[in-house]
């Protein structure tokens, strides 16, 4: 297996990151995978039975909702060379807005205020309509200050 | 102390739910350790697999999330009195201190505030009691997809 910071390294250069995600094992264990855009990587995690939370609805387990949310977020610092390393996560407030089907989802993160050391984002993840989103976070992180 | 019958019920129920527990907290292997009258605790045993970073091997945030939340479900369950049909509205967690490889991770979850239809619930996970590494407050719906369900089961 490649090491993160090849993978980093690597990613920067070919701007394929999803050898990235590879490297990170809880990701590779949510299935996720990533595709490029000018305004950053838009994530997708597939349904499966390993993901469900309420196995009568069905629906995706609230938690794992909230580490696709969070696992986005990182992958957009990555991609926006503010880190070398996974950066570390402070905080996370999930708002649940519609029960979150286990089917496809995909996730798309912004910026929306970059301080010296710390990132506040916002992630948005949607099944289907983009503009129906199933959840939405903002998160606090922690920026490496040598990795500017 | 007298043991409760009424927490022992509540006890062998969750504990047959995790035993024969689908998705989610089978795949990430959750056990059930104790209830008690509005809350419930839960362990996540070590797993290799559900690294965030591999260089340094600390558990990814995500897991904590997921083992908080799944804390707040059993402890509404716990003080619901048995499984019911409940859903998160939101939930907000610090992340107070990296989880050290190789070890289990404790959740505790209470239900410091219940109305009809929402209830109110703060969690905390550690793997040792004094040094907690994440904290979390959430709000649950209760009875949030009965319409839907009752609808579905008019319609066949």
């Amino acid at each position: 297996m490649t090491t993160l910071s090849d993978a980093v390294a690597n990613a920067r250069k070919s701007g394929d990151y999803q050898s990235v995600i590879d490297s990170i094992p809880y990701m590779r264990f949510l299935g996720l995978t990533l595709q490029t855009h000018a305004d950053g990587p838009i994530c997708h995690m597939p349904g499966s039975e390993h993901i469900t939370g309420n196995p009568i609805l069905p629906a995706i387990h609230g938690g794992v909702v909230g580490a696709f949310l969070e696992s986005t977020a990182i992958m957009h610092l990555i991609w926006a060379h503010e880190s070398r390393h996974v950066p570390k996560i402070i905080n996370l407030t999930v708002e649940y807005l519609r029960s979150a089907r286990v089917i496809d989802t995909y996730a798309q993160a912004v910026i929306t205020k970059h301080g010296r050391r710390i990132a506040n984002m916002r992630i948005e993840a949607w099944q289907g309509d983009r503009a129906r989103p199933v959840a939405a976070a903002h998160a606090h992180f922690l920026l490496p200050s040598e990795d500017a | 102390m007298e043991p409760d019958p009424e927490r022992q019920k509540i006890e062998a129920l969750l504990r047959e739910k995790a035993r024969t527990a689908t998705g989610q907290t089978r795949a990430l292997g959750f056990e059930f350790v104790s209830a008690h009258p509005r809350g419930a605790v839960i362990r996540l045993p070590w797993r290799e697999d559900l690294v965030g970073n591999p260089e340094t091997r600390v558990l990814h945030g995500g897991v904590i999330t997921t083992l908080v939340d799944s804390v707040c479900g059993w402890s509404l369950f716990s003080a619901l009195g048995g499984e019911a049909d409940i859903a998160t509205l939101d939930l907000r967690i610090d992340y107070l201190h990296p989880a050290e490889p190789d070890r289990d991770v404790f959740a505790r979850g209470e239900v410091y505030k219940m109305t009809r239809s929402i209830a109110f619930l703060r969690a905390v996970a550690y793997q040792d009691e004094d040094e907690p590494i994440a904290n979390c407050v959430a709000t649950f719906m209760v009875g949030a997809n009965t319409p839907k369900l009752q609808a579905r089961g008019a319609a066949q």
